[in-house]
């Protein structure tokens, strides 16, 4: 059974252990190389996560053999590379379980994804004096989109409070909830915490007074199972490379209803049905968003990110990367002064920290000389640091080609730590 | 191959933990504040120069990394009693060295101990954090109000 992955189902869950997980890191050519003459450990994975080889043979392949513009050519090529691409929106659309592939729209990432919705829909819904409600612990690419927004509309940011383990204030939020509220944009996971927000419950009371929601899966896509009908979220954004694709490609779902009522974003090729230069009509969704050529081989090549996820289950990487939380949580309170930033009930394998007065920056410089990489910084969440009043952190985040052993190394760096800065 | 201890050196060490010059300057007539949006080292610097053109009083406080903060501590000791054409060429040299450009062995003789973060050449990402408080000196000298930042400069390697 273990020589080729087996399609997830409720009955059959392999355990990312031993053999299985020896295999499944074999996929992924760039975990077998050394950094500084040590085996790699990469801990980075929020930032974003590596790549399996059906992932590179896919963009490879798509260059060396059908490489041509999508929805344009009736040649062979395009034709190809056309019923491809279609074929991962497809694909999205299953994953995320939406309605129907209308819903999906291409874009560059979660970021463009975000801009995306800020700069239509937010555009058109907007008026001086309504709110856009933000939680307190939401990556730079969810404030600033609706800041910009909110300074040309002379509209206002309001921001849901978190507690010292990093969990949303509900009671609050609430109380937040207005007449003036016109979106809640929230981040299913924190990339610093790990936090996993009640999004079905922040929905549902949105939803109560007829508040759209837009979620920012980035952080979540490569670790749960999202399913976009049942959470009844209104925009749900996430990147292809945070979740095993490549970069330059993200994906914006938006309800039908809506999205089918949104002006273009941006201009150009693609999108339009007619042009003139006095007059021009828009393709409907998701093609009015797609504006330009867009990343074919990497849309194609996020197909075979997604089938690998799928392949190896949810339940499995879930069961998986919460052992990884425990073991790794218990192992690092052993060490002195090292303090967890993000204690939440409800947490993805993240783990952000403070070693005593020893600089974030200075961590990850020895860490990554151990062969072992994390990221050391504000992680795109200044607010976050100044809510916890530190300039900022070290972060291991995991993924399911992670082990044991590789936390062991890591505990084992961060004693070097201690010995050459404590 | 680097080594940890070429970037980790005991003076720099020494620095680190014992910063010297360390707090404000009340009577300053220079200021200035830097910062790293990487990582949120900040620096404020302060000095004043006497009627002869000379660096008379200088001190930093601020939060950063090992490196930063050794780097402000050392910068200010080296640029006490110097006068700011000697303090330019002084800047001019140690950005250099961080940086990896050549640099004559008279070069860095002259820069004295400051030489100990010539290890950092090996480590790009971290330059930034040795050359902060070089470059929140600069802004001071220009008066420029604003909070420098490093990405503002052109200390990029890559
Ligand atoms: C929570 C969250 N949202 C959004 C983003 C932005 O993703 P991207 O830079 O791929 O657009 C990130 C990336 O770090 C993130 O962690």
């Amino acid at each position: 059974m273990k020589s080729s992955l087996p399609m997830q189902t409720s009955s059959l869950k392999n355990e990312l252990e031993g053999e299985y997980l020896e295999k499944i890191r074999k996929d992924f050519p760039i975990l077998q190389q050394s950094v500084h003459g040590k085996p790699l450990v990469y801990l980075d994975n929020s930032a974003t996560t590596q790549k399996p080889k059906t992932v590179i043979e896919a963009l490879k392949s798509f260059y060396e053999v059908y490489n041509a513009n999508v929805h344009r050519g009736i040649h062979t090529l395009s034709e190809k590379a056309t019923e491809r691409f279609e074929h991962t929106r497809q694909q999205v659309h299953t994953f995320l379980n939406s309605t129907n592939e209308k819903e999906i729209v291409f874009t560059r990432g979660a970021t463009e994804a975000i801009n995306l919705v800020a700069q239509t829909y937010g555009r058109q819904v907007l008026q001086p004096g309504d709110e856009i409600l933000l939680s307190a612990m939401e990556h730079h690419s969810n404030i600033v989109p609706w800041r910009l927004l909110a300074e040309e509309k002379k509209a206002l940011i309001r921001v849901i409070p978190m507690d010292l383990q990093g969990e949303l204030d509900l009671n609050a939020y609430e109380k937040l909830l207005s007449p003036r509220t016109r979106l809640v944009a929230i981040t299913h996971v924190s990339n610093v915490l790990g936090t996993v927000n009640p999004i079905e419950q922040i929905i549902q009371l949105a939803h109560r007074q007829n508040i759209p929601v837009l979620v920012d899966g980035a952080q979540a896509v490569a670790h749960r199972l999202v399913n976009v009908q049942s959470l009844d979220c209104d925009f749900y954004v996430f990147s292809g490379h945070k979740m095993f694709g490549p970069t330059g490609v993200g994906v914006l779902y938006a309800k039908e209803s809506i999205l089918k009522n949104m002006p273009p974003y941006q201009g150009g090729g693609e999108m339009i049905v007619t042009v003139s230069f006095d007059h021009i009509t828009y393709k409907s969704h998701p093609y009015r968003f797609e504006a330009g050529t867009p990343a074919i081989a990497e849309v194609i090549a996020l197909s075979e990110a997604i089938t690998y996820i799928q392949k190896i289950g949810f339940s499995s990487i879930q069961e998986h990367e919460n052992r990884l939380l425990d073991y790794s949580t218990q192992a690092l309170l052993k060490i002195p002064n090292l303090k967890i930033i993000g204690t939440a009930k409800e947490k993805e394998a993240v783990l952000s920290m403070t070693l005593g007065d020893i600089h974030p920056h200075d961590i990850g410089t020895i860490l990554d000389e151990e062969g072992v990489a994390v990221r050391a910084g504000h992680h795109c969440a200044q607010p976050v640091m100044d809510f916890f009043d530190i300039p900022a952190t070290a972060r291991a985040s995991f993924a399911f080609y992670n082990t044991q052993e590789e936390i062991d190394r890591l505990i084992k760096a961060l004693w070097k730590v201690l010995e050459v800065l404590g | 191959m680097s080594d940890l201890r070429d970037l980790y050196q005991e003076l720099i060490l020494d620095h680190q933990k014992n910063p010297r010059n360390f707090g404000e300057l009340p009577d300053a007539n220079h200021h200035a504040n830097g910062f790293n949006p990487l990582c949120g080292d900040k620096i404020s610097l302060d000095f004043n120069t006497d009627e002869n053109g000379l660096i008379h009083d200088i001190r930093f406080h601020g939060s950063g990394c090992a490196i930063s903060k050794a780097s402000a501590s050392m910068m200010t000791m080296a640029l006490k009693g110097k006068t700011i054409p000697e303090a330019d060429a002084l800047f001019q040299v140690f950005h250099h060295l961080v940086l990896g450009n050549l640099v004559t062995e008279e070069q860095i003789e002259h820069l004295g101990r400051l030489k100990v973060f010539q290890g950092i050449r090996d480590y790009p990402s971290r330059v930034k954090c040795a050359s902060l408080p070089w470059h929140t000196f600069k802004a001071a000298l220009n008066h420029n109000s604003k909070t420098i930042t490093t990405d503002s400069d052109n200390d990029s390697v890559n």
